[in-house]
């Protein structure tokens, strides 16, 4: 473990093994969900949706048995700040599905691991067993009369979209991965139809921190309505890239400023399924109001070709859609094939406009969140770098990849 | 804990999300109130968005929902807006469970599924003229009615799939698949069978089987229920009528056909009428315009089902009860249904002595046309060419079963299918509910209704009653008008019974025997009922019916297209009016069954002669394609 080289506000920062989970058992399930809710602490994943809110619509769901699952699919393009945790902070993911259980009254957790993470699936494996001798899993956990919790790792088989949460519940459960109709919610009938909370690990790795020092601590960071800190996995033209912890509320110029990056010209805000943002759009802040993410930030210096950017994010979705509804399926191929015509300049302004408005279909007709969110690249990247592609002489500028 | 110990053989994933109706619609909070198009309307909770729209007479287009079928929300031709919520949503996924307001036509909404379309005719081969559902496609419907007039996204040039023609029964041509997966859920959820799977991800997804072989190298039971609910042409059945028209043109053979009581009951509908009505003998009269030298009556060979059938029970019972043979299996299971062979010889190999060894009535009709109708007259056998019209697509593989020759010849050459039969009629230049009425062919020309019910579930037994108990007791069976209502009925499994008391002397040993009977519908059914028979929960039933499709003979895989559980119990109250109105109504009271009993099958039901001819063997086949 390397902590001491990491600098945070809330998940980097130090923390006592097992001190929450001690903590939360001398709470009331209903003080948990309050600081939760004081703490204004939203998905992490990148939807935003209120994490005291799914967590109070399981706990009041009438069931025999409840489950937690820790979304460790990651696998958003340009996201690695989950293995951050993972490798370096399980106790806070762990504790934090731990006291999930102890507010929704569930006896057993899941982490779905992404597939290309069996390797640390042994160290995981081995902090579970220590948590199990530590009285932190198992029975009575940490001397709570009739508290039960334990937690499995499941590993994923590679497919994108198992990372959407009813899609991972069918992987979860052995079926093929794919997006259920909702509703009915996970939060009513997720796991064996069972209400189920899915939280992406960053989520559960908070919640912690937040019950040791309380929700109203938690607001001190960041803005109104995104409150906190947020792990951004930065790649691409820069200097540092690597996983920072910062306040939501910083502007992509000041990330920029911070990471190294010079000469930039695009960053595509939240990974393949994000927004690329052009110069004129650096002043935003990264905020679930503003530029909302998962936490991918990708950085394009002014040598790279956008039209290939753009390929490589559509070429991408057309392999990773679960190819189960009609506009994801065939759209994001449609729409590969539009990038294709403009790279070789077959296209016509007409067709193109036509794509956007396909694109804007498959925003509010596809089954889930992956179709919905796959054309966001194409309308972002062709609306804001319309003169580079289509302008400029020879298509584009210089063709680095 | 975490796996999911189950045999399905495929997902069940959508099943339990179905939000359960009210059972009583009075109680406090069973009624929503929701607003459709800015009209108010009340609905019970858990109806689904679409649901409430049809019975508002709202009509959302739909195309990977079926009545039959679990929920799957995948083609999204169904989207409503809904107020409140970011996207749109699939009306037939939308189980409403609060007051909503909904928007079925916005803007948003055509242009949402124009795309959608426009999508799928991006990816779907073929032209419609020379498509086996021309003009009854649901995708061309939905082209239709969006005015589809060019290709947005284009359209294939070229067949990307090579069709699939290696089954007696089913074809596939993926070339024309627009991935609702109505064949998927059907094999598995309705079926429990299980060969079609969607394989593959993104953009080359495709419907396969195990290791995208062949359908006649996997498990298929030939059943055709997924061709029933295709929206497209991707599947249809093996069309042999090209065949048949060249025997009918050939002067030297002599053309027979045998019609099963299901088509007659359906084939109006081919024809743009309701269902719900039979065209028996206009059928009679547009088959010898076609040109066939002979119309015969399947339910004839129904009799004769009966009669071998029904004795092989009782010899059954006569083994157990008095001689104590304890190698008699008991129940015994009716094997009329091709598909519900394949089905257990496949998944219960180990249970084949259980299946009674009467061939099916079209295999029947084959033997004794090409040895008794031969002899009596007159015509050789080499020239006889017979035909069978069945509702069915497995009934195509029956005939070609290398132990289906008991007669010299291959006892059935083509199985044509209700919708074939109205194509070729079609060809004929003929109108079938225009026609005037005939009568069937002698030697065979009088059937019972007792082989017309044969057509929906329940009816083979119920036949098997009337003459069984009679046999027995020498009494009619005590049901007025001869219905057994216990046998009738869309139940998916049905379990009754009937006291025998005052028995003849010469089945005394049945004398105060609760004669226990099983009817199941749909192999998924019949699953349940081959596990309750594992779990000895059967061990005192003595006769199982079993049909491989829903609603029987006239649900099946060669009836036409659409088919809803409304239009099959249409067609089933056809089928049972028509058999009230026969002047004969159990098999053993037909006169022509008397006479081949006298002339041909001389040493009676289940001698010799009938064993040749009239009986079969199985074939344990397990996962193996023998």
């Amino acid at each position: 473990m390397e902590k001491a080289k990491r600098n945070g506000l809330v998940l980097f920062t130090d923390y006592q093994q097992g001190s929450a989970v001690k903590k939360a058992v001398t709470l009331t399930r209903d003080d948990i969900l309050f600081e939760l809710r004081e703490a204004k602490l939203k998905g992490r994943g990148g939807a935003g949706f209120p994490t005291s809110t799914k967590w109070m619509l399981t706990a009041a769901a009438i069931a025999d048995k409840k489950y937690i699952v820790c979304n460790a699919d990651e696998g958003e393009p340009g996201t690695f700040k989950d293995r951050v945790l993972l490798l370096e902070y399980p106790e806070l993911v762990f504790e934090g599905m731990v006291i999930a259980g102890y507010t929704i009254g569930a006896e057993y957790g899941f982490v779905y691991l992404r597939g290309e993470y069996n390797y640390m699936l042994k160290s995981l494996n081995d902090y579970l067993a220590m948590m199990r001798k530590e009285n932190l899993l198992g029975k009575d956990i940490a001397g709570k009369k009739g508290f039960n919790f334990d937690i499995e790792i499941k590993l994923g088989a590679g497919a994108y979209v198992c990372g959407e949460e009813t899609a991972l519940i069918e992987s979860l459960e052995g079926n093929r991965g794919e997006p259920r109709n909702r509703p009915p919610y996970p939060v009513n009938r997720g796991y064996l139809g069972y209400p189920t909370i899915v939280n992406n690990v960053e989520t559960l790795a908070s919640v912690p921190h937040i019950i040791n020092k309380g929700g109203e601590w938690y607001c001190t960071n960041g803005t109104d309505k995104s409150t906190g800190s947020k792990l951004f996995s930065v790649s691409g033209d820069c200097e540092k890239p690597g996983v920072y912890e910062l306040p939501w509320g910083t502007t992509i110029n000041e990330l920029l400023d911070l990471v190294g990056a010079k000469d930039t010209k695009a960053v595509q805000v939240g990974g393949a399924s994000g927004v690329c943002l052009n110069q004129e759009q650096f002043g935003r802040k990264l905020a679930y109001e503003d530029a909302g993410t998962g936490g991918s930030i990708m950085i394009f210096n002014s040598k790279r070709s956008m039209i290939k950017v753009l390929k490589n994010f559509m070429e991408f979705f057309v392999e990773e859609s679960c190819g189960q509804c009609t506009p994801c399926r065939i759209g994001n191929r449609k729409l590969l094939e539009g990038v294709e015509m403009i790279e070789k300049g077959t296209f016509t302004f007409g067709y193109i406009n036509s794509l956007k408005e396909l694109a804007k279909t498959m925003q509010i007709a596809s089954k889930c969140g992956l179709g919905q969110s796959s054309p966001n690249s194409f309308l972002s990247i062709l609306e804001n770098f319309d003169d580079e592609i289509f302008h400029s002489k020879g298509n584009g500028v210089s063709h680095v990849n | 804990m975490s796996t999911n110990n189950n045999n399905h053989r495929a997902p069940v994933s959508q099943k339990p999300l179905k939000v359960p109706k009210p059972q009583d619609t009075t109680t406090i909070g069973s009624m929503i109130s929701i607003e459709i198009n800015e009209k108010k309307f009340s609905v019970p909770f858990g109806t689904t968005i679409l649901e409430a729209c049809r019975d508002n007479q709202i009509y959302v287009p739909s195309l990977c929902h079926h009545e039959d079928l679990c929920i799957a929300g995948v083609c999204r031709i169904c989207v409503v807006e809904v107020e409140g919520m970011k996207t749109l949503q699939a009306s037939c996924a939308f189980p409403i469970t609060q007051q909503i307001k909904v928007k079925t036509t916005s803007e948003r909404v055509r242009r949402a599924r124009r795309h959608i379309i426009d999508l799928m005719l991006s990816e779907h081969y073929g032209e419609c003229y020379s498509c086996v559902r021309n003009k009854n496609c649901e995708l061309q419907n939905l082209a239709g009615e969006y005015g589809v007039d060019g290709f947005t996204f284009g359209h294939p040039e070229k067949p990307v799939f090579e069709i699939d023609r290696s089954s007696y029964s089913v074809m596939r041509d993926m070339n024309k698949c627009v991935l609702c997966r109505r064949c998927v859920r059907t094999c598995i959820d309705i079926q429990e069978v299980g060969v079609l799977e969607a394989v593959e991800r993104g953009d080359k997804t495709k419907i396969s089987t195990f290791f995208d072989r062949p359908l006649n190298d996997v498990i298929c039971i030939n059943c055709g229920q997924c061709i029933n609910r295709c929206p497209t042409g991707a599947l249809f059945t093996n069309d042999p009528s090209d065949e048949i028209w060249a025997a009918i043109d050939d002067p030297k053979k002599h053309v027979v056909i045998q019609t099963a009581p299901s088509p007659r009951a359906a084939i109006g509908e081919e024809f743009g009428m309701p269902a719900g009505k039979s065209y028996t003998r206009e059928l009679n009269t547009a088959l010898r315009r076609i040109g066939f030298d002979k119309v015969f009556d399947t339910n004839y060979s129904a009799d004769l089902t009966i009669m071998e059938e029904g004795t092989e029970l009782l010899l059954r019972l006569k083994k157990k009860l008095v001689d104590k043979d304890d190698s008699v299996k008991l129940p015994q299971f009716t094997s009329c249904s091709p598909g519900w062979v394949k089905f257990i010889e496949h998944f219960y190999p180990e249970y084949l002595d259980y299946l009674s060894t009467a061939k099916s009535p079209q295999q029947m009709f084959g033997a004794i046309t090409k040895t008794f109708y031969a002899q009596e007259s007159g015509v050789n056998p080499e020239d006889i060419v017979t035909v069978a019209v069945m509702p069915c697509s497995a009934k195509k593989f029956e005939c070609n079963r290398p132990e289906m020759t008991d007669s010299g010849f291959k006892d059935v050459d083509y199985g044509l299918t209700t919708r074939e039969l109205a194509k070729m009629i079609k060809e004929a230049g003929l109108h079938l509910p225009e026609l005037p009425k005939s009568d069937f062919d002698d030697p065979f020309g009088e059937a019972s209704g007792a082989g017309l019910i044969f057509g929906a579930t329940g009816g083979v037994m119920e036949a098997a009653l009337r003459t069984a108990y009679e046999l027995v007791t020498g009494r009619e069976v005590p049901f007025e008008n001869l219905r057994i209502e216990a046998c009738r009925g869309f139940e998916g499994i049905k379990q009754a019974s009937v006291k025998l008391e005052n028995v003849k002397t010469e089945w005394k040993f049945l004398e105060g025997v609760d004669f226990k009977f099983v009817v199941a519908h749909g192999t998924a059914n019949a699953r349940k009922v081959m596990e309750m028979l594992k779990a000895g929960e059967l061990n005192d039933v003595h006769f199982i019916e079993i049909m491989a499709c829903p609603g029987g003979c006239i649900g099946g895989g060669g009836q036409p297209i659409p088919t809803s559980p409304e239009i099959r119990k249409l067609r089933a109250k056809a089928i049972y009016e028509e058999e009230e109105s026969l002047p004969i109504r159990k098999s053993h009271e037909n006169p022509h069954i008397a006479y081949i009993y006298e002339k041909f099958l001389t040493d009676g039901p289940c001698g010799h002669i009938s064993h040749k001819l009239l009986h079969t063997h199985y074939t344990k086949r397990g996962d193996f394609i023998v």
